[in-house]
Parts: C-alpha cells; sequence; structure tokens
C-alpha cells in the first residue's frame, strides 16, 4: 500500500508543478459552460432544461482531454518500465494512477459544476444532484479512459483514437448521470439512476486497473 | 546462494532471430559483460532478462525458477538501468531517488537519499528540478540508485554513457564493492572497464 500512496502522491505532485496541463482541461469546461447561456439567451426556461446535459457533456469532454497524458509522460521518460519491474502488483499502482488522474481532472469538475450550474437556473436541490451524478460518474470515465489511454500508447494520432475508442463506452454513464439530475429537477426523484451510476462504478474500479496492466505489458514488449 | 539462469534465450525482429540463442548462468559475485555491434540484441537480451519483454524462445530463472512464478520476489531482487532514467524532470533528485527506491520494493529516508546523491557529487544540486541539470548530472542521479539498493542483481544497459572520468571511477568502485558483497551484474559496454576480478564476456553475433 506504501508504493500505492507514494505513487498517488508522487502524481499529484508532478500535476501541481505542470499546472498548464491541467488547467487546459478545466478551463475548457468552464468555457464550454459560460458559453452555452450566452447563445441560447436569457429565457430560465430552456436554460433548467438544458442545463444538466450541457454541464455533464462539458465535463465528459474535459476528462477525454486530458487521458492522452495519463500513461504517455511515463511511458516516455521510462518511469513505466520502472513500474513494470516493481515488486508489487502492477494493477495495484496502475489504480494509484487513475485515482490520482481523478483527483487532478475529475474532482476538480465535480467541485466546479455547481458553480457553474447556477448560470442555467438550476435549484440548489438539483444542484446538488449534479454534483452527487458527477462524483460517481467522472471516477467512471477515468476509469474507462484509462483503458483507452493504456491501449493506445505509443500510437501516434492517439488522441483522436482514445476518443473514438471511449466514447462509446462513456455513453451510458452520460445518460445516466445527466438522467439523474434530469430526474431530480422533474421531482422523480434520482435514486435508480444513482444505483445504477454506483453499479457502473463498482466494477469499472476492480476490472479497470486489470485491463490497463495487460495493455501497458503489450505496450512496452 | 542467488543464481541467474538464462537457457537458449532467443529473440526474433521482423521475423528473423536477432541473436544466435543466449545459455550462461551467473552466480553471486560475478560479473557479465554483454558485447556486441549495434543493432546486435543487448538492450533487447538484458530487457529479456528482465522480464520487460517477452523471449521468442528459451527461458530465464532465478535461483532455479522461472522468473515468471517468483516474479515479485526476482523484481526485488532486480535492478534495472536502461537507456531512459525513469526520472522526472519536475522533481528534484531527492524525490526522484526516494520514489523509484519505494517503487522498487524499498524504502528510503529523505536524509538517506540525500547523502546517496552527495557521494554523487550532487550534494548542492540534490533539490533542484531535475530539468536544470546535465546529462551527466541526471544519468549521477540515475547511478545514486545503486548505493542505496539492496538488490541481488543488476542489469546495467551502458551504464557509463555521458559520464565523466571521476564518475567513472567512482561507478567502476561502486560495481566492484556490488560484486565483493555476492552480488551479480550483467552489464553493457562500450568502454574498457577494470572491475578489478575477472568478468565473463560474451558476444553476441547473428
Amino acid at each position: 500500500m506504501n508504493a500505492f500512496f507514494t505513487l498517488v502522491a508522487r502524481d499529484l505532485r508532478l500535476a501541481y508543478r505542470r499546472k498548464a496541463e491541467v488547467l487546459s482541461a478545466l478551463f475548457f469546461f468552464v468555457v464550454v459552460a459560460a458559453l452555452f447561456p450566452l447563445a441560447i439567451g436569457p429565457e430560465a426556461a430552456m436554460l433548467r432544461q438544458i442545463g444538466p446535459g450541457v454541464l455533464w457533456v462539458g465535463a465528459l469532454l474535459a476528462s477525454i482531454l486530458s487521458l492522452p497524458r495519463l500513461f504517455e509522460n511515463d511511458w516516455r521518460d521510462g518511469s513505466l518500465e520502472h513500474l513494470m519491474l516493481s515488486p508489487h502488483p502492477l494493477g495495484l499502482l496502475v489504480l494509484g494512477k487513475i485515482c490520482a488522474h481523478w483527483l487532478v481532472s475529475g474532482l476538480p469538475l465535480v467541485a466546479l459544476a455547481p458553480v457553474l450550474g447556477l448560470q442555467f437556473d438550476l435549484p440548489p436541490d438539483v444542484l446538488g444532484m449534479l454534483s452527487l451524478s458527477l462524483l460517481l460518474g467522472t471516477p467512471v470515465l477515468s476509469c474507462i479512459g484509462a483503458m483507452g489511454a493504456a491501449l493506445t500508447l505509443g500510437v501516434r494520432g492517439g488522441g483522436v483514437l482514445i476518443a473514438l475508442l471511449v466514447l462509446p463506452l462513456f455513453v451510458p454513464v452520460l445518460v445516466f448521470g445527466a438522467g439523474a439530475v434530469q430526474a431530480m429537477q422533474s421531482g422523480l426523484g434520482a435514486q435508480a439512476h444513482v444505483s445504477i451510476l454506483l453499479a457502473m462504478l463498482l466494477p469499472a474500479v476492480f476490472f479497470s486497473p486489470w485491463a490497463c496492466s495487460a495493455a501497458l505489458r503489450i505496450a512496452l514488449e | 546462494m542467488s543464481q541467474l539462469q538464462v537457457i537458449a534465450l532467443g529473440c526474433e525482429r521482423g521475423g528473423r532471430p536477432l541473436f544466435a540463442t543466449q545459455s550462461f548462468s551467473l552466480e553471486a559475485g560475478q560479473a557479465m559483460h554483454i558485447e556486441g555491434n549495434n543493432g546486435s540484441g543487448k538492450t533487447s537480451l538484458l530487457r529479456m532478462v528482465c522480464g520487460l519483454s517477452q523471449a521468442a524462445s528459451g527461458e530465464v530463472r532465478w535461483d532455479g525458477q522461472a522468473i515468471a512464478q517468483v516474479r515479485p520476489a526476482f523484481m526485488r531482487d532486480l535492478l534495472y538501468l536502461g537507456h531512459s532514467l525513469g526520472l522526472k524532470d519536475e522533481l528534484s533528485a531527492v524525490e526522484n531517488l526516494q520514489t523509484t527506491s519505494v517503487l522498487a520494493g524499498q524504502s528510503l529516508s529523505r536524509e538517506q537519499a540525500f547523502q546517496a546523491l552527495k557521494s554523487q557529487g550532487l550534494g548542492t544540486r540534490a533539490h533542484l528540478p531535475l530539468r536544470v541539470l546535465s546529462q551527466g548530472q541526471k544519468r549521477r542521479v540515475a547511478l545514486a540508485r545503486l548505493q542505496v539498493s539492496q538488490a541481488k542483481l543488476w542489469v546495467l544497459d551502458e551504464p557509463f554513457v555521458a559520464l565523466d572520468g571521476a564518475a567513472v571511477q567512482a561507478l567502476q568502485q561502486v560495481l566492484q564493492a556490488h560484486l565483493q558483497q555476492g552480488g551479480l551484474l550483467l552489464f553493457t559496454s562500450h568502454q574498457g572497464i577494470n572491475l578489478g576480478s575477472p568478468v565473463l564476456q560474451r558476444t553476441l553475433t547473428p
């Protein structure tokens, strides 16, 4: 476990010292969410209706933006070889990298979303549900995205390929994530949607490190 | 006693064998120098010995067992230093050394890391981000791992590249001390190296 926390701490420290990379994805999210109300006009009912969808799509695209870097830097400077040669299970180390990636690129989206949601005139309970759905959904995006990043490691034009690979797998998360917020909005209660998001999260956290390890071993051959 | 056995290990590139299959064994306290022209497969051989890439044929055994079966134990006993150093430009030398040690299964205090870097002549630069160091200094940071490592088998790919005369001397002493303590050493180099004791030679030919 010590190696796991060391790796998380290392990646967080690296992200802190390379702020531009992290901030660009967040900036993208803010810009997308801020431009929609300006383009559509100040009609509150319309904004309330599209708000959850726009914010979820923005968060999803922002998390795709940050995916290619997940393993790429480690691969370029040879640290990935050291992870392979570690006596600790590779899956555990990969899980550490995914956790650090989510803390840096997923958690800020969860924190920013309610603030941006105010522009869409969303009431407080809906904003709460927006945060909760993102809190459950963005780790799934990180886990699925990590598999895409591991599979396309070292491929030229990998960024586009990752998007092609993972977008279809992101769709269910988007549907139930945005759906949870809309269900809350329409007064139906979002328990079912939240349960399904949770049901996606658990297998993703369990299987993704294992699949990533296999893909990374192939990439380093 | 630790023993590395390489049995009929073969490597293929583009469907053709890269070198004639290699069989050798290395006992505690022995060093082996792998020689060969550029592109003769030295790095590929070392990577296969470490288990980083799959061999086309043959197997590698550590203490009599295939490395895939004793992977965690083998990895704990192994230190591999390849062409890419696995260091992070944004972290300081001390931070780099500490993280790589923990990932290699051995915890290292800040003070121990600093002392190892100091003996590499990097005392004043140990807390600077690595990107401001020169190529040779970065290699010294990577080589500081050798001083703190408890691994028995060292696999070093061109360890003497980019080092100045004094650093080459110092590295030779570190390698000698490792062999005297019963360590095993497998390395490639294009330079003439003096380790004080006889070194097994192996030349890779197609």
